[in-house]
């Protein structure tokens, strides 16, 4: 996933994309050229992946970029980043971005689709945990 | 038990349009590019009415109403707006029922809340505001002899509110009764979960209201929402929603120089101390109802009291009744009178909640009671529901952490006072709180500590119209309610006047 890291190792990563999500973001990615994941907090429809145009939300020094996700069909990494501080909570676990029927909402590029993106998450195994967090990235 | 007739049915106290247009200028107007929404209830999953899908021309339509309507609406003497206000709160009033049964069938919530709490509230809160602005003064400052320093209020002019799903009119209302009363015109988005309870009250309203004061344009975030925030013609924007967009609204505020109101979530600490079950008396009772809030509206508010924290002395005993007290709620169809929780308000919803009871596991929490989807039969069969459910674990955990939105309280003991401020302040929120003691030294002292914009003290989940509700830390922005809401609608004009004939002398 991390496009950076050397092929003749491990690939961990911290986000992947299911083949559903994947489908959509060839699509948004025909429609609004690349792309960007923000993973909101708070209520509502906090807790959920904001899709925008890539450049459209402004990251600055108060994010952490968790990865570049490849996806088969579109050009170019799409970078998910979060708010540090969030990021502090979430960084034992594996996200996984996946799709459902939903009906929004915040201003994520999907939602007129009739679906909504959905972070899935699982612990990091031990191993990933070693690369991932101690050793750096 | 009674059940309410779901909309459309024959004995139905309110039935909803087949499809809604956008309100704007005081009538519908198809939307500019012809497309339309789906709109389901959840408490079947079956699409109820369509919605007008608008965009930015939508948007600029419904400025140029609310443009043209927002100088003679703020000249109107506050005595003819406060009357306004009063005819909209008995307007609903005398539809209260008809009202209760749109929310419910737009929203999922049990009829019993929308009776009791969502209308109700409302209704009180355009006349607290109708009476917040008869009451309100400018200032004057006598400088000098001859000179003086007047305040005047004055409106902002066109604002522009992106309103939440969980309490679609209440929250509408929180918005629209302080922004009419301070003489703004408004563009309002419905969430595109809830967009037609609000097109029913505008049913009810519309001939109390001049043409183009309150518009409404229905559309997605990305379609619609982004249009109004980002606009130069709002004077101002308010929304309620979740970091990650309200972000997004401030850099479209930064760009156009305006202010913004946010509010933005929390995780909300409800604490225990051990003197809660110093006798099992009616406090006590109380206390076990003030930790089931969590599932007060599915768990879909903003401060949902989601991390129980039980001093270790009254832990199993305390803890042990609130398990008891969970496994009463009552589930079911939420027109049902006796219904204590309804439908979550979106199938996405469903699905993240679904998702947090999922990692809570992994994350080693155990569960109490609870933990899946509710599996109702026959129409509801469709519908979105989820078990009340109580974790226990700790606050690092993510159930601990993120808003999960549902009727899910994550718990923990603690030992002493400090630690349970600490707890209760790890936290990148602070929106609400709660403090459970019969020392009035101790509840103040925690009330004073925590870093919230609201800490119920032996209560919870009360919103009157008079109280400031608002964040600390990432929970947002500014507040609503109190009178004090009226400044963020208004602008402050100031005239600086001399009575002196004489110059200064410098030149």
């Amino acid at each position: 996933m991390n496009p950076t890291r050397p092929s003749s190792e491990p690939a961990y990563a911290r986000v992947d994309v299911t083949e559903a999500a994947a489908r959509i973001l060839r699509d948004l990615r025909a429609a609004h050229g690349p792309l960007m994941f923000h993973q909101s907090g708070g209520c509502c429809d906090g807790s959920s992946p904001m899709c925008f145009p890539q450049g459209q939300f402004r990251t600055g020094a108060s994010d952490a970029l968790l990865a570049e996700l490849q996806v088969e069909g579109v050009p170019e990494p799409i970078g998910f980043w979060m708010s540090a501080a969030q990021f502090e909570l979430w960084r034992h676990t594996h996200l996984t971005v996946d799709v459902v029927p939903g009906r929004g909402s915040g201003f994520s590029l999907e939602a007129p689709e009739g679906v909504r993106f959905l972070t899935r998450s699982r612990l990091l195994t031990d191993e990933e945990d070693e690369v991932l967090n101690k050793t750096g990235r | 038990m009674a059940r309410y007739a779901a909309p459309g049915q024959s004995e139905a106290k309110m039935s909803y349009q087949s499809r809604y247009d956008h309100w704007i200028g005081g009538e519908y107007v198809t939307p500019h590019r012809g497309q339309y929404f789906e709109n389901p209830s959840p408490v079947t999953g079956q699409t109820f009415t369509e919605i007008a899908r608008g965009t930015a021309e939508d948007v600029e339509r419904a400025l140029d109403a609310a443009h043209g309507a927002a100088p003679a609406w703020g000249r109107t003497p506050v005595a003819q707006r406060a009357e306004v206000l009063n005819k909209i709160a008995d307007r609903m009033q005398e539809h209260l029922e008809a009202l209760a049964v749109a929310e419910t069938w737009e929203n999922g919530k049990p009829i019993r809340e929308t009776l009791a709490a969502d209308l109700p509230l409302a209704i009180d809160h355009f006349r607290y505001f109708a009476g917040a602005i008869r009451a309100q003064e400018g200032s004057l400052a006598e400088l000098d002899d001859d000179t003086v320093a007047y305040h005047f209020h004055e409106p902002l002019g066109v604002v522009g509110q992106i309103i939440p799903w969980n309490f679609p009119i209440l929250m509408a209302t929180w918005k629209l009764a302080p922004a009419l009363a301070a003489g703004n015109a408004v563009v309002l988005k419905p969430a595109e979960q809830t967009p037609a309870s609000i097109h029913y009250l505008m049913s009810l309203i519309a001939d109390l209201l001049p043409p183009g004061v309150v518009n409404i344009v229905n559309g997605f975030g990305v379609e619609a929402g982004r249009p109004l925030a980002s606009s130069a013609r709002v004077a101002k924007v308010a929304f309620t929603g979740e970091t990650t967009t309200g972000r997004l609204i401030m850099q479209y505020a930064s760009e156009n120089l305006k202010p913004v109101t946010l509010e933005l979530g929390g995780k909300s600490p409800n604490i225990f101390f051990d003197d809660v079950s110093a006798a099992d008396d009616e406090f006590f009772d109380k206390a076990l109802e003030g930790f089931t809030m969590f599932a007060l509206n599915q768990g879909e508010v903003c401060t949902c009291p989601s991390r129980a924290l039980i001093q270790i002395g009254h832990y199993r005993r305390f803890l042990d009744a609130a398990i008891a007290r969970t496994e009463k709620i009552v589930q079911g169809h939420p027109l049902d009178t006796e219904t204590m929780i309804g439908a979550q308000a979106s199938n996405d919803q469903l699905e993240k909640i679904l998702a947090y009871l999922e990692i809570g596991r992994q994350e080693g929490a155990k569960v109490l009671t609870g933990g899946h989807r509710a599996e109702l039969e026959g129409e509801l069969a469709g519908g979105y529901y989820v078990q009340p459910t109580i974790f226990q674990g700790s606050n690092h955990m993510r159930i601990f952490q993120e808003e999960i939105f549902g009727p899910v309280v994550s718990v923990a003991p603690f030992s002493d006072f400090d630690e349970a401020i600490k707890i209760a302040n790890d936290s990148l929120y602070g929106l609400g709180a709660g403090v459970w003691t019969r020392d009035i030294n101790t509840a103040y002292r925690a009330g004073r500590s925590i870093q919230a914009g609201r800490v119920w003290t032996n209560c919870y989940h009360a919103y009157p119209a008079h109280a400031a509700f608002g964040g600390y830390k990432q929970s947002g922005i500014g507040r609503e309610n109190h009178k004090m809401m009226l400044d963020h609608y208004q602008q402050t004009k100031n005239l600086l006047v001399s009575y002196s004939p004489k110059k200064l002398g410098f030149f």
